[in-house]
């Protein structure tokens, strides 16, 4: 391997050939740059997709209700059904040993918030305190709603992250009274949410505070729940599933809704989400990997083609080599030595060049579906590794065969 | 090869001693390459045996038949066998890679047999920019470089006109009187006769073996 002499005529034979180790390389670089470029879509995918997913508590349940769609008991279909404290306090009693957090939501769209001429239409929602943790919600200064503002009613509320940006400009905004259709509120903390900017123009707002500003008695629009964490997911995602279903078998029974229907009563399981979500990207790596494998056997096939073709291409160099003096073995050495050597430059090659255009377009890539598209590092280089080894064993038979042929054979072949 | 075998040679007897320089003759199909390969140990006998330099060769593993061709043997062959991407003064060179020298003695030394051959000008140029008889003089400085015991040329002029092939033979003549043991297989009277003793071949066995006056290429070149 450290053979100076070895290298020589090994670089000189490259220099000699620089169509043929051209070829060689391009096969190899292209399925390595194929490969990586495909592998880091497939995390692109993934970020992009997950990152739909994270605006909200993965074990998060939604309920809301809508329009009656069928008949029942009497009761003509296109009732409209509203929930109320009563529903939030009856599922909170029945489970209040597994549930980790909830809150009742009252909101308004388009609520018309100013701060000193500045002014925009926003989402108002009135939450309770667990609310934070059920949209995943981090603030960047002061606090969130707590119990306090509920029992007195305060006037006080949360902004979003954008609404601040808009109404603030970047200046401090904690203590200072925003006006929500008309009347003001004192801001106590402004949050971002991972979901970015659509779950940024919001403004929270304690709930019994809202109800009595927009006049809606006990009224809730949904209510929002999330389950102790369990162990593991089929656990997690069987209480999950049995609290949604008894959630709406209560709520059907209690506003006297068909248990067919499917519209007056809605509930949005996230944890039912998520798995869809494992299993969709299980398929994308799945599809990925299957196609880049595919690329790496092409790949090995082109090398070990181009091997045949050498061997055969320098028969008659191999007996004419023989002739003079020189070993099977040295034949062997010789043919493998450089098709590694070129297979390595050119994997490497390939490497660099797909993680450079990586790194230059990943940034550039504006899409909700491909977000920071990347490649684990180990990953490419072992890729780059099984190739030269499947490319030096797909040479290593025929220069064994070549190197065995008689030298007058070889010496023949024209 | 496979199961229709032809016995090429059908029992050869004779020795060359040093310093001598023998051409083998006879008709296409008369056996005569055979015989040079077996020599050269390209290729093997069926049986009988064969003493190069008092060394029995024998039962030869690819190996070790290498080992003596780099060691014993310089082939010149008719279609001269250069390696065509290597410039002449590497393709002389070789035989001294896989004789393990060094690459400066190695490249000193093949310039000397360059040299010898009359194309140290040439050293840089491949071989298709080379003449026929430039390209066999090239063949006989690789041949040389390794300082064989004999060297084994078949059919050296076959490729090349008279007037070419008579300077190529002047060069192996002058070769021969240094003292290296010269086997020349050919079919060309005149080229044998450039020789000291002609070995008749018909059908696989020796018709004739005689000493001959050797005919000097020089003058030949003059007439």
């Amino acid at each position: 391997m450290f053979n100076i002499e070895r290298w020589q005529e090994i670089f000189e034979t490259i220099r000699k050939n620089k169509l043929r180790t051209f070829l060689t390389g391009l096969s190899v670089a292209s399925g390595i740059f194929i490969l990586v470029v495909l592998l880091a879509i497939g995390q692109g995918m993934e970020n992009g997709i997950g990152k739909q997913f994270e605006d909200d508590a993965t074990n998060r349940i939604s309920v809301w209700t809508g329009v009656t769609s069928e008949s029942f008991k009497g009761l003509n279909a296109g009732r409209r059904i509203e929930m109320d404290n009563r529903d939030f306090e009856l599922a909170e009693k029945k489970n209040i040993d597994q549930l980790e957090y909830k809150s009742g939501v009252y909101s308004i769209w388009g609520g018309l918030t100013s701060y000193k001429g500045e002014s925009g239409s926003y989402r108002i929602e009135g939450v309770r305190g667990d609310y934070q943790f059920l949209e995943n919600e981090t603030l960047t200064s002061g606090r969130f709603i707590n119990q306090s503002d509920l029992d007195n009613f305060e006037k006080v509320t949360v902004l979003g992250q954008r609404v601040f940006l808009d109404l603030f400009k970047g200046k401090q905004a904690t203590g200072e009274y925003v006006e929500i259709s008309g009347i003001k509120f004192k801001v106590v903390g402004v949050y971002t949410d991972p979901g970015g900017e659509r779950e940024e123009t919001r403004l929270f707002i304690p709930l019994t505070t809202a109800q009595r500003v927009y006049n809606a008695g006990d009224k809730l629009r949904s209510m929002a729940f999330s389950l102790e964490k369990q162990d593991n997911f089929e656990d997690a995602m069987a209480a999950s599933v049995a609290f949604s279903a008894q959630l709406e078998a209560d709520l059907k029974q209690k506003h006297i809704i068909a248990p067919t229907d499917k519209r007056a009563v809605q509930i949005n399981n996230s944890l039912e989400n998520a798995k869809r979500f494992y299993d969709l990207i299980w398929m994308i790596r799945a599809f990925f990997w299957g196609v880049g494998i595919c690329t790496i056997i092409a790949g090995v096939v082109g090398v070990s083609n181009i091997m045949l073709i050498i061997v055969k291409e320098r028969t008659k160099e191999i007996g004419i080599r023989k002739a003079i003096g020189a070993q099977p073995i040295s034949i062997i050495g010789m043919i493998l030595h450089e098709s590694i050597f070129v297979t390595a430059i050119a994997g490497f090659g390939g490497l660099i060049t797909s993680l450079f255009l990586l790194e230059m377009v990943g940034p550039l890539i504006e899409s909700e579906y491909l977000l920071n598209p990347s490649v684990d590092f180990g990953v490419a280089i072992t890729t780059v590794i099984i190739l030269i080894v499947a490319g030096a064993l797909a040479g290593f038979f025929p220069a064994r065969r070549a190197a065995n042929i008689k030298p007058i054979v070889a010496l023949r072949d024209e | 090869m496979g199961s229709n075998s032809l016995h090429v040679l059908k029992g050869i007897d004779f020795t060359v001693a040093e310093g001598e320089m023998v051409s083998i003759m006879g008709s296409s199909g008369s056996g005569k390459s055979t015989l040079l390969n077996i020599l050269g140990m390209l290729d093997e006998a069926d049986s009988g045996s064969y003493t190069l330099d008092n060394t029995i060769i024998k039962n030869l593993n690819e190996k070790v038949a290498a080992r003596y061709r780099n060691k014993f043997l310089g082939f010149i062959f008719q279609s001269f066998n250069l390696i065509n991407y290597k410039t002449a003064v590497d393709n002389v060179a070789m035989p001294l890679y896989y004789q393990g020298v060094k690459r400066n003695i190695r490249m000193e030394k093949a310039m000397h047999y360059l040299e010898k051959v009359g194309l140290a000008d040439w050293a840089e140029h491949h071989p298709n920019e080379l003449s026929g008889g430039q390209k066999q003089r090239v063949a006989i400085a690789r041949a040389l470089a390794s300082d064989p015991k004999v060297l084994l040329a078949d059919e050296p002029t076959g490729a090349l006109d008279s007037k070419t092939s008579y300077e190529v033979m002047e060069l192996i003549q002058g070769i021969n009187d240094e003292g290296k043991t010269i086997l020349i297989v050919t079919h060309e009277d005149d080229i044998a006769h450039m020789t000291k003793r002609i070995v008749n071949l018909k059908d696989g066995i020796i018709i004739d073996d005689s000493v001959v006056t050797q005919v000097r290429a020089k003058s030949a070149l003059h007439v």
